[in-house]
Formats: structure tokens, sequence, C-alpha cells
């Protein structure tokens, strides 16, 4: 065990010997492909050159790290390291470096690393631009009046450039327009490929005809700005993934099946109701059940938001996805694979998810309107000037080139991912991080915003409030006992005196009772510390643990949920732009009404099942209103999925982050309410920048279909428009 | 105008330069963290010999 020097695992060694002994499901699953691991941390707090060598010399002189390498622009280290290093064993090392960390899913990291297609339009934009820039030097002498020879070998060295620069960085737009024109319709590539090829072929003919005009330099223009274009729309794109296959992910594949009194690994997939599951301490139900045999404690707070575990025994039911905390449990399968709960879950995020990719993006509302117009225009210029010149097809097919040139959409290319590009930068250096490309425009409709309680207002993990009340003896008498058990309470406990500057006492056979709490021996006498009823104290009224001296004497530890920081901040906030704020909660109603009063949130729910939030989520929709769910649960993914924006803090479970739009990178929670203000200014700049596109065209394309445009007009226009609406994307703040 | 049999290639040699130019850096991830080797050659640690 490399990392070994975690405390956690060094106690939990001589509390539960069983539990280090016999590997978790995971980790059978996880050792069946030994090789170096690559691990990716997010970093958001990272921001100057010595955070890069204090991370990178931190990790480094761990044991078993390779090598480890900070992104800074993408705030990420890269960690090469043996096989058995996690990246959960290197997030406390890098909090004592002070940085929050978290661990980033192989999907991101394969939609970044091994980023094929955005090199590649890279790639494209850059031969794209080296052309564009020669041949300009040889247009600009051409059009300051080179004539006769000199012009004709001008024109010819920039169709030699043009005519393979056009054939390899145009292949995004011929590959898609080629698509599209097989499933039936035009999409925007198809008028920008028939300008491309039409002006490339028109220019090639009156070069060989020694004519005076040939538009090489609009040609490859055209491609560069549109490929600019394209990969800032990839970039955005490269973020966003499915969901769905993301939360089946998250069952545990094996499980262990007691047969005629033997152990057994298997698939979970090859279950059946009536087969007898072990789950041990530390791992996840892998099906729908009811407990034989054994007694636990049960967290259940990603499935239903209750913060507090409940307590197993035979006879409870239990779902896929709760993790089984203290004790070994035996558990009778009523439901497995497809019929789990987890499952159903699963399914509910892929009915949202495929309602939520039919909507329709400004984008596509422009291409839709533009492309027959662009045609039609075309079309009737060459037929026009075809009736007037008395059939000079040259002149007409030049008329309706230029037409095409010009109002090609390079403007209209750039308007929306310029805006995107901006908005998610600005959004990014505020720790959110943005998926989907269409999260700006539906999060500047929203009108309402539904947070959830455990883990998204709050901190979701509970934290002791009255330490100051206890001796020191009963402190570190607490934490020598809380230290040996990965019992939420009994970590917070442990780790807040361990804060709190006292050391724990010195026991001797400390042992776990599954279900009750840690009994140990001080000095040859009995100490306990678990539920009140067990160490003989009175139960009191809120969430506590309690400490059993030797003389009788008990100590009540209370604890309460944590506030997200930035909470109070962000209700306000959004209260005041004037949005319907509502709480929903799985937690029960007590606390729920409790955080809901000290925020100032008057719409509150609690007891709700995960059903019951998707249902809200659906019933407001129909109502009229556009939801923002901001949660973190798996009890809120369907809801994530079925609201028309969602966000998730980035400790959320994997589901739960895939499902929503935005994933909140830090630990506060206020730049929400920055989000949608920014999403408002952006979805405002992408209109502008359509209308200033339009405006363009409304002058331009008049002067072409009388026959006046030369390639000189082409050029200005089309690189005057793609710069103005850069630049008014970046007015963006 | 003789000059320009000259220019010319001579331009699109310097032209063909920079996107070989371009071509490699691609290749050998240069803008992989444009931030981060801004703010690498502000810290002292491989000053006195090259990482290795």
């Amino acid at each position: 065990m490399t990392l070994a020097a975690d405390p956690q695992e060094h106690l939990q060694v001589s509390a539960c010997p069983a539990c280090v002994a016999a590997p978790s499901a995971e980790a059978i699953a996880r050792a069946a492909a030994p090789r170096e691991a690559r691990l990716m941390l997010s970093i958001p707090q990272a921001h100057c050159a010595t955070c890069i060598s204090t991370v990178e010399e931190g990790l480094s002189a761990l044991p078993g790290i390779r090598n480890a390498r900070v992104n800074l622009t993408l705030k990420r280290v890269l960690v090469e390291a043996e096989p058995q290093v996690t990246a959960e064993s290197l997030i406390p090392h890098l909090a004592r470096l002070g940085y929050e960390a978290y661990e980033l899913d192989a999907g991101v990291l394969s939609a970044t690393e091994t980023d094929r297609q955005g090199r590649e339009l890279l790639m494209r934009m850059g031969v794209a631009g080296f052309s564009m820039m020669n041949i300009m030097l040889l247009s600009v002498a051409v059009w300051s009046g080179a004539t006769d020879a000199t012009r004709d070998l001008f024109h010819w060295i920039s169709g030699m450039i043009a005519i393979p620069t056009v054939v390899f960085a145009g292949q995004p737009f011929f590959a898609s327009a080629w698509r599209g024109l097989k499933a039936g319709r035009l999409g925007m590539d198809f008028p920008i490929s028939l300008a491309l090829v039409l002006a490339s072929g028109i220019s090639i003919y009156e070069t060989s005809m020694s004519g005076r005009h040939a538009y090489f330099d609009a040609a490859v223009m055209l491609t560069f700005f549109l490929l600019v274009g394209r990969y800032l729309d990839h970039r955005t794109r490269a973020v966003a993934r499915s969901a769905a296959q993301e939360l089946a992910a998250l069952e545990v594949p094996r499980a262990i099946r007691l047969a005629d009194g033997a152990e057994a690994s298997v698939m979970v997939a090859d279950l059946r109701p009536g087969d007898l599951v072990l789950v041990r301490p530390g791992g996840r139900m892998p099906v729908d059940g009811v407990v034989v045999s054994g007694t636990s404690e049960l967290d259940r707070s990603l499935l239903t938001g209750e913060v507090m575990p409940v307590q197993a025994g035979p006879n409870q039911i239990v779902s896929a996805g709760e993790v089984n905390l203290t004790g070994p449990l035996t558990v009778r399968v009523t439901a497995a694979g497809r019929d789990s709960s987890l499952s159903r879950m699963a399914e509910l995020v892929a009915v949202a998810e495929s309602a939520r990719t039919r909507y329709t993006t400004l984008a596509d509302r422009a291409a839709r309107a533009y492309s027959p117009l662009v045609h039609l225009l075309s079309f009737s210029a060459f037929g026009y000037w075809m009736w007037a010149t008395g059939g000079d097809i040259r002149f007409a097919i030049n008329i309706s080139a230029a037409t095409l040139i010009i109002t090609c959409p390079c403007a209209l290319g750039l308007a929306v991912p310029a805006v995107v590009t901006a908005a998610s930068g600005k959004l990014f250096r505020k720790g959110l991080l943005i998926k989907s490309g269409s999260a700006l425009e539906r999060l500047a409709e929203v009108d309402t915003v539904v947070f959830d309680k455990t883990g998204t207002l709050t901190m979701g993990a509970p934290e002791p409030t009255n330490l100051g009340d206890h001796g020191p003896q009963a402190l570190a008498l607490a934490a020598a006992l809380a230290g040996a058990s990965s019992h939420p309470l009994a970590q917070s406990l442990a780790a807040a005196v361990r804060a709190a500057g006292v050391a724990p006492a010195v026991l001797d056979d400390v042992t776990e009772v599954p279900g009750y709490g840690i009994e140990g021996h001080y000095q040859g006498r009995r100490v306990r510390l678990g539920r009140a009823e067990w160490v003989g104290a009175e139960a009191p009224a809120v969430t506590a643990t309690c400490l059993g001296l030797p003389d009788g004497t008990t100590h009540a530890f209370t604890f309460a949920d944590a506030l997200r920081p930035g909470a109070a901040e962000v209700v306000a906030a959004v209260l005041a732009q004037g949005y319907r704020v509502k709480l929903i909660s799985g937690d029960a109603a007590a606390p729920v009404a409790e955080l809901a009063a000290r925020l100032g949130i008057a719409d509150w729910t609690a007891g709700a099942l995960p059903q019951d939030k998707a249902a809200e989520v659906a019933r407001l929709t129909a109502a009229g209103a556009r939801v923002l769910m901001v949660g973190d649960g798996l009890n809120d993914t369907a809801a994530l999925a079925a609201a028309h924006a969602s966000v998730s803090p980035a400790t959320a479970l994997d589901a739960a982050r895939v499902a929503s739009d935005i994933v909140l990178l830090g630990r506060d929670i206020a730049p929400v309410a920055d989000a949608l203000r920014i999403a408002r200014q952006a979805t405002r700049r992408m209109r502008e920048n359509f209308a200033i596109s339009a405006a363009y065209n409304v002058i331009a394309v008049p002067v072409a279909l009388v026959g006046l445009a030369t390639p000189l007009w082409a050029a200005a226009a089309m690189s005057l428009s793609s710069i103005t609406v850069a630049l008014n994307a970046m007015r963006l703040r | 105008m003789e000059i320009l049999t000259i220019l010319i290639p001579v331009s699109l040699f310097l032209g063909g330069l920079g996107l070989f130019a371009f071509f490699w850096s691609m290749k050998n991830r240069q803008y992989e963290d444009p931030e981060g080797d801004a703010r690498r050659i502000l810290t002292t640690q491989w000053d006195d010999k090259p990482k290795p």
C-alpha cells in the first residue's frame, strides 16, 4: 500500500481487520487491469507560478508518483503514478498543500487529451490562415493595378495555393454538406460548400481566360473565418457528454454472491431475484433487496438527500446505490440490473435528456432562415442576368458566385461560437464549467431557480456544534474512538477535534460494533462512543453521538449540516434579480424549514422522493416556468435532466454532474448568480451579432446583385463583418 | 519587374517556413497550456540546468 500514510486507512486496519483483508467489489474490478495510472484532478484555486511549483513538487514527493504536471489554463493536474495510487488518496494531500481538488473522470480526460478532431480543425485553420496571407499579398498587388501578364501570373500563383488549401481545409464543410444532402436537408454547410466550389471553379476559368476578377482570396478567407467559428464551436462541444451512459457506469459491476456458504464474485447482471449477496462496509449496494442478516448503517444521502445515516438490520429494505457504512450485510435480491431503482432512474434521465436535445438554438433558427434565402438570391441573380444580358452565362455565373460569396455566413458562423467562448472563459475564471453549447441560451431564459438542500446549499457533511462544552479529556477520548470508524459523524468529529489541537488519547482494543458505535479501553476501563441508548445516555432531540466514560458520565456531541459558502449570497442575489426561488429536499421537514427560514426562501418542500423532484420540475415547466435546477445527489439527477438548465457542484455524484449543464468547480456556490447574469448578457450579444451580420448583408447583397461586387468588396465585407462580430463578443463582462 | 521572379519564391518560402513551424508546434503540443507556460518562466526551479 503506497499511500498508507493516509491516517484514516491506518486506523481502519486496527478497527476492522476484515474490511481491509477483503477488498470491496470495486477494488476487485479495478485490480483486474493493472497498469500505470494516469489520474487527472481539477484544482480550481490554482492561479499563479507558485501554485504550479507547490502542487507539482508536493505531489512528486509522494511515494508512487512518477510525474505530476499542472495545466494552469485548464486548472488541472495530470498525475502519472503506480497503478495502485488512486485519485481519492491524493485529494487529502492536495488539501494539506492548500488546494481543494476533485477527481476528473476518464471521459473528460479523453475529451481533452486525445482531442484529435480539435487538433485537426486547428491544423486546417493554420493552413487556411497561411494561404490567406500569401494570396492576399498577391491580391493586393492585383487590386492596386497589376495588369496583363503580371495579373495573370499572380492569379495563377494564387490558384496554385488556393485550390489545395480549399480541398484540404474545406473538408469539414464538404463532408457535412454531403451528409446533409444524403439525409435530404440543406444545412448551413451546403451554401458554404457551394460558394467554395463555385468561387474556386469560376476563378480558375477566369484566370485561364485572362479575366479581370478571380475570387481565390475570397474562397480561402471564407474557409479560414468559418474554420475559426467551427473550432470555437468544437471546443465547447468537446466537453459535453451523454449523461445516461455515465449513470449506468455508476452501478457496481461485480457483487459477492453467497451460494451454499461459499462466496463467489459475479457480475451484477448475472444476479437473479432470490440470490443472497454480501455487501461489505464501504461498498455500494449492487441491487435492490432485503437485509437477511447483519447490522450496519446505510448512507442514503445521494439517493434521498438525508444527511444522517439510517440503521439497517434484518428485514430492512435497501436500494441499489446506497453505501453500507459499518458492518457486513447479507442481502436477498429483490430486483437487479434493469429492474433496480438505480436503473429506473437512469431511464428517467435518458428520457429527460432526449427532450432537452430537441432544444433549438439561436444558431439553428438563423441557419434555417438563412439557407433557403441565400440559394434563392443567388439563383434569381443568375436567372435575371441571363435574361438581361441575353444569355451571357459567364457573366451571370460570376454574379451569382459573387452573391453567394458575399452572403456567405462568415459572421453568422462566428456569431454564436465567439460569444460562447468569451462567456465560458469568463465563467471558468469564476469557477464554473459549461458543458453544453446551448446551456447559456437556456440559462438566459430561466425564471425559476430550484435548489436542493443536502450537498448543494449545505455541505452535506455534519459538523459538530458543541465542542466547546466538553473538557479536553472527553475530547481526546472521543477523537480516539471516532478516528477508528468510517461513519460520517465519527469522521467529522475526529477531524474537528484534531483541528482544535487536541491529540487523541491512546486506547486499547478498539472495536466497532456495527449499527451502534465504537468501543475501546482507556487505562483498562471501557469507553464507548455511539448511539445514546447504547452508551447509556438520554437521546437528545437533535442529531448527536454520545460518549460514555468509565465513571458513568456521558457527553453528547451534537451535529448540524454546515451551510455551503456563498449559499446565503446566491439566494439573496437570485431573489434580488427577480427569480422565483424554491427549495426541494428529500430530508425531514424540520431541518429543511430551518434552512429555508435562514436563507429567506418562502417556498419549500421536504421529504421529496426522486420522482417527486422530477415531477415538481415538470409541473413548474408545464405551468410555463423555465426552471434552473441546482442539485448534487442521485435523487436530483432526474430533476436536473428534466429542468430547462441545471447546475451541480463538483462534489456531486458523477451522474448528477453529467446530467447537468454547468459544473461548479469550487466549494463556493455564489457564482451561480453570476452565471445567470452572464448568460443573459451573452444571449443579448448573440442576437446583436446576428443583427450585425444581417446589416452587412443588407448593404453588400444589393451591390453584388447589380454586378458591382469586386473581389476587393467581397474581402472587405467578409473580414469587416467577422471582426465586428468577434469584437462585439469580447464586450462581455 | 524581374525582381518578382526572386521575391515571389522568397515570400512563398518564408510563408512555408512559418507553416512548417506551426505544424511542428501543433505536433509538440505547444498549445496545451498557454497560461501555465507563461507563468512557469517565473519559477526558479530549472534555472541552473534544464529539466532532464
